[in-house]
């Protein structure tokens, strides 16, 4: 325990020796009028002080729970929602081609330029070697269907662009398939002077693209001399590199390099790189390849690409590529609310794939008609229970929270059971003979089933609430009311139900929240018409796979959950709720 | 001081029993009738059975068995709400989602009075009491004093005849209390309402009241007014209920008119009146007041009996020195001497005399 005294900062305030400040210290106030403590500390600093020690000491009862809860809830919650608006596949798997695509200007009819074609080759390639390309075309297939497809099939045959000039290249000097000859040619020999950025530039889109990790010790330094003269040929070769040692982990001399090198090499050759001063390894070769290639024609990428699927020559592909290649995106949360992202900003989709605004108002009105139900039902078993005996109240308590004891999935199941059509109630109305038997009546698997399962399962919620607020008013209110003149009905309406109304308050915005949210009940008794949007999120988690959507939906849900609790703290005002 | 049946009683209850559980009585033959006008109070301990009285007097419990009458009309079987009596709750009632005047404009709503009457009446009310300013506030923002008189206006808004009140004043603190009994005195006797009030503080019962009835075990012990109830109290409760009391146990010796000898357990005899004893040979409680029984014997002239005592403990309580006595063999006796100049302080140890005038002691049954 630290003792006040003990503490040099506090004995500073007043000097024994000025009779002034003797006074002050006398009066407990300093001089701006802050009240002071018996050693001169300001009163406030000292309370603060003893009060600390305690509020440690609670901190630290609370901690494990603390650290559980933001560690297993609150984490997962905000990574959650930050999936929601994260779109960073597009510009991770292709960098080069979402640089690019920025200046195209999506309104003109077709495809766009070569140099996209050009730059997605190297994306493509380089993606469909790490197996990334399924993944993006999976993404893309949620906003255009038909990319997922594009994307698979063109990854296998991406190795085919520019055959004609590399078979040339090939047939000019088999060294261009010696891997000990490239290896030579991109280290640039003995007494080069290497530099490490096209590996460290390649490394950093590698490590983007997979998520894996790619430092280490490659084997392989770039020459800056070759460098300065191909620097796409020696970037292609570095990303060849890197994912020969990490992902094949093979040695990178051993190792025939990738297409899409020699195709760099190609294109850099014809494209009129300057030998002339380059007498590294491998110069002869060059210079003989630049010479045959120049009677070559150019690789032609945009050709190859329409050629492998003409779906490649489509606007609209391009368009959804174009419109999904910001790291952050809204498109999750305009798919959430029926809309998509056209050409001029958001616009509604087609009436056929509207489906969410329709989810969420039925979630609502269900979850009201739910909540209303509960009150209805719960009100006279709370009234009554708060007006019993302890004992019997008691008694009658267990009863209420009987179904607790049961597995919700037995509870809703049985109702399967009941309302079926050829279940028990039904039977029953026939062997009455109040519906005939080919009128069976239909209760199960539409909304009807749902609101019936999902009052009979929240209604506990309701009256726990309604029963601890109830019994905490005295008798005496109603017989005041009564002996002022008042009738039993005016008693109850005028003077008790408003005292009651804290109770229906806080089961309704337990039942509410809970029926909002609820899942494994509409699943099972809703059928098409009687699910929620909750049913619809899980689909989009377990099924379809598309979080970021599920995250969005999600997303919506909690904020109009706190938009509802936020208008009921104005309304009825929060701390009329009482739960005990 | 029995209860004859009287016709033009406000307020009667005739041969009335009260149970819960069909096995015991909580109130046993009840009989009591009030005049228009009067304070009564109903004390007695809890579980005496002076509440249930009063709320089948209200209308919230039913009589097992009897009738209990209002202006000469049997309202068994008339519900609270039109009984039209006014009536006021041990912790108020003051309903906490209204304001003080809404509560006070409750009991007119309800009897449809038109808005500008029930302003009218709601406003004469608050004055009456005091509270005019309040009219706006909830009774959460009231202190228990404000609150207790809202609750008094409320019950008197409607103008019944009759008000009851089922310890009012229980959850004041001691000075608002003892002001709250007269202004509550004061405003009954004011406007002529007949009162029936339940509490069990005596001394709240002895200076609010007209009459007091002293309920014990389901039955009224004595129904008189404060001083009668208190210098003749009829039997032994009611002489430990009311006020402090000295008991002294004995054996009837004879009766001769109003002056019984009773032989006292140690085997002094002494003359008392006798009250609630009838033979020889039967056991009698002593009752003597504290204040009654004088130090100095010379004071008391020669029809004054004494007795030996010596001083077990003398207490100063300011005005009065309390002063305990080993008297006849027991040592709680107790005697009262005023603070007053020439008044000796008695020491622990000392052997003194002390003596009273037989009228001033009491032979009543034995408990």
């Amino acid at each position: 325990m630290s003792d006040g005294t003990t503490d040099p900062k506090t004995v500073d305030a007043p000097k024994a020796d000025d009779p002034r400040d003797q006074a002050k210290a006398a009066d407990n106030v300093d001089k701006d009028g802050r009240m002071l403590s018996a050693d001169g500390t300001p009163l406030k600093r000292s309370l603060a002080r003893a009060l600390r020690v305690q509020k440690m000491r609670a901190l630290m009862l609370i901690a494990p729970l603390l650290i559980f809860v933001l560690v297993t809830f609150i984490a997962p919650i905000v990574d959650m929602l930050f999936r929601s608006v994260e779109n960073q596949i597009v510009s991770n798997t292709l960098p080069r081609t979402v640089a690019s695509l920025s200046d195209w200007d999506a309104s003109q009819d077709g495809a766009p330029g070569e140099e996209v074609f050009e730059n997605f080759y190297y994306d493509l390639f380089i993606a469909a070697e790490a197996k990334e390309h399924t993944r993006l075309g999976s993404r893309l297939n949620y906003e255009q269907t038909g990319l997922s497809s594009l994307f698979r099939g063109s990854g296998r045959s991406v190795d085919d662009v520019g055959e004609e000039q590399i078979d040339a290249l090939e047939d000019l000097n088999e060294a261009w398939e010696d891997e000990a000859f490239w290896y030579e040619l991109m280290t640039g020999g003995e007494n080069s002077a290497p530099t490490a950025e096209p590996l460290d530039i390649q490394r950093g889109m590698l490590e983007r693209l997979t998520g894996d990790n790619f430092s280490g010790d490659v084997g392989f330094l770039p020459g800056s001399a070759i460098t300065r003269v191909l620097p796409r040929t020696v970037n292609q070769y570095a990303a060849f590199a890197l994912f020969t040692v990490f992902a094949d982990e093979d040695v990178v001399a051993e190792e025939e390099p990738w297409e899409a090198v020699k195709v760099a090499l190609i294109q850099e050759l014809q494209a009129g790189a300057d030998l002339s001063e380059y007498d590294g390894p491998g110069a002869e070769e060059l210079r003989a390849a630049q010479e045959m290639l120049a009677d070559q024609p150019q690789i032609a990428f945009k050709d190859a690409f329409i050629e492998m699927d003409e779906d490649w020559g489509e606007n609209a592909n391009w368009r959804t590529i174009q419109t999904y290649s910001p790291e952050l995106t809204e498109g999750y949360f305009l798919n959430a609310i029926d809309m998509q992202k056209g050409i001029d900003g958001a616009e509604p989709r087609p009436e056929n794939q509207q489906i969410y605004i329709m989810l969420f108002q039925r979630t609502l009105f269900m979850s009201l008609v739910i909540c209303g139900s509960c009150i209805l039902l719960g009100y006279p078993v709370a009234y009554l229970l708060s007006n019993l005996p302890m004992r019997t109240a008691n008694l009658l308590m267990i009863l209420v929270l009987l179904p607790f004891w049961t597995s919700l999935l037995v509870r809703t199941s049985a109702w399967k059971v009941m309302l079926q059509q050829q279940g028990v109630i039904n039977d029953v109305l026939v062997w009455l003979g109040l519906v005939d038997d080919f009128g069976r009546l239909v209760m199960i698997n539409n909304q009807f089933g749902t609101i019936v399962a999902m009052t009979h399962i929240l209604l506990p919620f309701m009256i726990l609430p309604m029963y601890s607020v109830m019994s905490t008013i005295p008798p005496s209110y109603v017989r005041a009311a009564r002996s002022l003149g008042a009738t039993q009905w005016t008693a109850f309406w005028r003077v008790y139900f408003p005292q009651s109304v804290p109770g229906i308050g806080a089961g309704s915005i337990l039942v509410f929240i809970l029926a909002i949210g609820y899942y494994i009940t509409p699943e099972i008794v809703g059928g098409t018409t009687g699910t929620f949007i909750s049913n619809r999120i899980a689909y989009h988690i377990s099924s379809s796979l598309n979080w970021g959507l599920a995250a969005a939906l999600g997303t919506i849900l909690l904020a109009a959950v706190l938009i509802l609790y936020w208008a009921y703290d104005r309304i009825v005002g929060i701390d009329n709720v009482k739960l005990g | 001081m029995t209860e004859s049946q009287n016709s033009d009683a406000f307020v009667a209850f005739e041969r009335v029993q009260k149970s819960y559980d069909g096995e015991t009585l909580v109130v046993k033959d009840l009989n009591l009738s009030m005049p228009k006008g009067e304070f009564l109070t109903m004390l007695g301990p809890s579980g005496s059975g002076k509440t249930t009285c009063l709320m089948m007097l209200a209308g919230f419990e039913t009589a097992t068995h009897g009738k209990i009458l209002l202006n000469g009309v049997s309202i068994n079987n008339i519900p609270p709400h039109k009984r039209g009596i006014g009536m006021v709750f041990q912790n108020y009632a003051l309903f906490p989602h209204m304001t003080v005047a809404e509560n006070l404009s409750f009991p007119l709503e309800v009897r449809k009075l038109g808005k500008s009457e029930r302003e009218e009446k709601v406003r004469r009310a608050l004055d009456m009491v005091q509270m005019g300013d309040f009219g706006n506030r909830r009774p959460a923002q009231l202190s228990g004093g404000q609150q207790q008189r809202v609750a008094l206006a409320r019950a008197l808004v409607f103008e019944p005849e009759l008000v009851l009140m089922d310890e009012p004043l229980g959850a004041l603190d001691k000075q608002l209390r003892e002001h709250m009994q007269f202004e509550i005195t004061n405003l009954a006797h004011q406007l002529g309402i007949t009162t029936v009030y339940v509490t069990h503080d005596q001394t709240e019962a002895l200076t609010m009241s007209d009459r007091v009835a002293v309920f014990d075990d389901g039955r009224i012990q004595q129904i008189a007014a404060p001083d009668v109830l208190y210098e003749s109290p009829e039997n032994s409760f009611v002489a430990q209920f009311i006020g402090e009391n000295n008991t002294l146990e004995g054996t009837i010796k004879e009766i001769k008119g109003d002056l019984a000898v009773v032989e006292l357990d140690d085997g002094e005899l002494i003359d008392a009146k006798p009250v609630n004893v009838s033979q020889p040979g039967e056991r009698t409680t002593i009752s003597i007041r504290p204040e009654r029984v004088e130090v100095d014997v010379k004071k008391l002239g020669d029809k004054a009996h004494t007795l030996k005592a010596e001083v077990a403990e003398f207490i100063y309580m300011g005005d009065v020195f309390r002063t305990r006595l080993k008297v006849a063999g027991k040592d709680d006796f107790i005697i009262k001497t005023r603070n007053s100049a020439d008044q000796r302080r008695l020491q622990p140890g000392e052997q003194i005399e002390i003596g009273w005038l037989p009228e001033d002691c009491r032979a009543l049954d034995a408990v």
